[in-house]
C-alpha cells in the first residue's frame, strides 16, 4: 500500500479536526476523500505531503514515516510526490512557464534547455500550449487550475494530492479537469489522492471514495458502493440533503462543522 | 474589584506568555535560518536583485531625509552654539550627530516602513495564498529562497545606504552653513575633523548591519506567521514596522552603551 494514514489526529486549539482517520491507498489508484467545506480534507492532506504533523497516529508515504522524516528526507519525498492547490497556489511573480519549471529546477541533472522541453510537454497535457509566458493574473481560473497540475506532473511524481480541483469551476472545466485526473492515472501511472466536495467529480475519477465525518473515515467504498449505501449520512451529503446528514431537527439545533457524529 | 484585579492579571499573564512565545518563535527561525545557509543554491541567485530591491531602490528615500536632516542640523547647532563657542563647532555637531546617530537610526527607521513593511506584506500574501506550502511541496527550503536572501542582502546594503546618507547629510549641512550661516568651507571642515575617529564610521556599520537584520528578520518573522487573508497581511504589516522600529531604538541604545 503506498499511502498508509493510521489514527491520524489534528486539533488546532480546542478544535479537534481529525479524530483517529484511517486510510490506504493502493499503488496506481485514485482515491477521493469527500466531506463537507470546514470537515478536515485539506488539512488531511497536508499532513500526507508533511506540511502538518499530526498530533498522534501514523503516515506512511511510499515506505517513509512522514512525521519522522527531518528536512532533508521531507525534500527527498516531496520530489516524489505533485500537490495540486485549491487555489492553484502559483507563483504570481513569475510567468506559467517558470511556475511549472520550478520543481525541475531542484532535480539534478535537468539543464534549462531540458525544463524548457519538459514545461512544454506538461503545458500541452494540460492544454495550456502556448500560454507559458503569461503571468498567473492572466488566466481563468479553470487555466490556473490546470497550469498547477502542470506544475505538479512536471517532477514526473509517482503521486499527486489534489486539493479541492473542481471547486468553483464551471461543469464542462470541471469536467476537463476530472479528464486530467484520470489521464495521470491511465497514461502516467500515478496514484492519486483527491479531496473534494463535489460527488460528481469524485464519481468520475475515484476508484474509491472516502467520506470523512467528524473527523473519521465514515465509509469507504468503490463508487458503486457509495451509490448503494444505506448509511444516512453518506446519503445525505451525497444527495446534498441536510436532514439525512445533519439529522432531522438541525435547524433547531445548528449546524456542527462535519455533521454530527452518528457513531461510525 | 477583586474581579477587576484578577482580570488584569490574566491579561498581563497572556501577554507575557504571548511575548515569550513570539520571542521563541524568532528565536526558532532564526536558528533554522541560519542553518538553510547551507542551501547556497537556493538562497545565492536571489541575493543580487534582493540587494538592488533592499539596498539600491532604498537609496533616493535615506538620501532624501539625510538631506534635510543635514539642513536642519547645520541650522539648529548654529542657533544652539552662541556667545563665546566657536562658530566652527556647527561642523563637529553636524558631523558627529551624523555619524553616530541621525545617519543610521533614521535611515533604518526609514527602512523598517519601506522595506520592512514590503517584505511582510509580500511574504504574507505569500503564506495566505499557499505559495509558501508550494514551495515546501515543490522540495525547496522556504527559509533559503525566502528569509536568507532578504536578510543576507539587508546586511551588505544597509551599511552601504547609510553611509551615502551620512556623507549627504553632512555635505548638506556644510552647503547650508556656507550659505545660510556666513561661515567659511575651512571653519566648517576645522569642527567637522576636531573630534572626528574612525572608530566613528565603524560604530555607524555595525549598527547598520544590525538593523538591517533586525528589519528584514522581522519582516520575514510577521509575514510567514501571516493568517486570515488580506486583514492579516495588513496586520502583519503593521507589526513589522512597530516592532522592528522598537527593537531598532533598543539595539541603538545597546551598541552606545557597549561599544563607545
Amino acid at each position: 500500500m503506498s499511502i498508509r494514514l493510521l489514527d491520524v489526529e489534528k486539533a488546532f486549539g480546542p478544535k479537534e479536526v481529525l479524530r483517529g482517520f484511517s486510510l490506504g491507498v493502493e499503488d496506481g489508484e485514485t482515491a477521493a476523500i469527500v466531506g463537507p467545506s470546514g470537515s478536515g480534507k485539506s488539512v488531511l492532506l497536508k499532513h500526507v505531503v508533511g506540511l502538518l504533523r499530526p498530533d498522534a497516529g501514523s503516515i506512511v508515504v511510499d515506505g517513509a514515516a512522514v512525521p519522522e522524516l527531518d528536512r532533508r528526507g521531507l525534500a527527498r519525498l516531496r520530489q516524489g510526490i505533485g500537490y495540486v492547490f485549491q487555489f492553484a497556489a502559483l507563483f504570481d511573480s513569475m510567468t506559467i512557464a517558470e511556475n511549472v519549471g520550478m520543481g525541475l529546477r531542484r532535480m539534478p541533472g535537468w539543464d534549462p534547455r531540458r525544463i524548457g522541453r519538459r514545461v512544454e510537454e506538461c503545458l500541452a497535457l494540460v492544454e495550456l500550449s502556448g500560454m507559458g509566458d503569461r503571468y498567473p493574473a492572466q488566466l481563468s481560473g479553470g487555466q490556473r487550475k490546470r497550469a498547477g497540475l502542470a506544475r505538479a506532473i512536471a517532477p514526473s511524481p509517482k503521486y499527486l494530492l489534489y486539493d479541492e480541483p473542481t471547486t468553483g469551476l464551471d461543469p464542462v472545466t470541471t469536467s476537463v479537469i476530472d479528464r486530467l485526473i484520470l489521464r495521470m492515472r491511465d497514461e502516467l501511472g500515478v496514484t492519486g489522492l483527491v479531496v473534494t466536495h463535489d460527488m460528481t467529480s469524485a464519481f468520475r475519477v475515484a476508484d474509491r471514495i472516502t467520506l470523512l465525518h467528524g473527523g473519521r473515515a465514515r465509509f469507504t467504498g468503490t463508487p458503486s458502493e457509495v451509490r448503494a449505501a444505506s448509511d444516512p449520512v453518506l446519503r445525505g451529503f451525497v444527495e446534498g440533503d441536510p436532514d439525512l446528514y445533519y439529522g432531522a431537527g438541525w435547524e433547531n439545533e445548528g449546524m456542527h462543522s462535519g455533521g454530527h457524529d452518528h457513531g461510525a | 474589584m477583586l474581579e477587576r484585579m484578577s482580570g488584569a492579571l490574566a491579561l498581563v499573564g497572556s501577554r507575557t506568555i504571548t511575548a515569550l512565545q513570539g520571542m521563541g518563535q524568532a528565536w526558532a527561525l532564526l536558528m533554522a535560518s541560519a542553518a538553510s545557509l547551507r542551501n547556497a543554491d537556493v538562497w545565492m541567485p536571489h541575493l543580487l536583485p534582493q540587494m538592488a530591491r533592499v539596498g539600491v531602490a532604498s537609496v533616493p528615500i535615506a538620501l532624501f531625509i539625510a538631506t534635510f536632516t543635514g539642513i536642519v542640523m547645520s541650522l539648529q547647532a548654529s542657533y544652539t552654539l552662541t556667545g563665546t563657542i566657536p562658530v566652527y563647532f556647527v561642523g563637529t555637531l553636524v558631523g558627529k550627530t551624523m555619524i553616530l546617530e541621525l545617519g543610521p537610526v533614521l535611515t533604518a527607521l526609514t527602512l523598517a516602513g519601506r522595506v520592512g513593511a514590503n517584505i511582510s506584506a509580500e511574504l504574507g500574501t505569500m503564506r495566505v495564498t499557499e505559495q509558501v506550502d508550494a514551495l515546501e511541496t515543490l522540495a525547496y527550503d522556504p527559509l533559503a529562497y525566502l528569509v536568507v536572501p532578504r536578510v543576507l542582502a539587508a546586511i551588505l546594503m544597509f551599511p552601504i545606504v547609510v553611509l551615502l546618507a551620512i556623507s549627504l547629510g553632512i555635505g548638506s549641512g556644510w552647503l547650508t552653513a556656507l550659505q545660510l550661516l556666513d561661515m567659511s568651507s575651512p571653519e566648517f571642515v576645522k569642527g567637522l575633523r576636531l573630534f572626528f575617529q574612525p572608530w566613528d564610521v565603524w560604530f555607524a556599520v555595525i549598527k547598520s548591519v544590525s538593523f538591517g537584520a533586525v528589519v528584514t528578520g522581522v519582516g520575514c518573522y510577521f509575514g510567514l506567521r501571516t493568517e486570515r487573508g488580506a486583514e492579516g497581511v495588513g496586520r502583519s504589516a503593521t507589526r513589522t514596522v512597530v516592532v522592528a522600529s522598537m527593537l531598532i531604538l533598543c539595539l541603538d541604545a545597546f551598541w552606545a552603551a557597549t561599544l563607545l
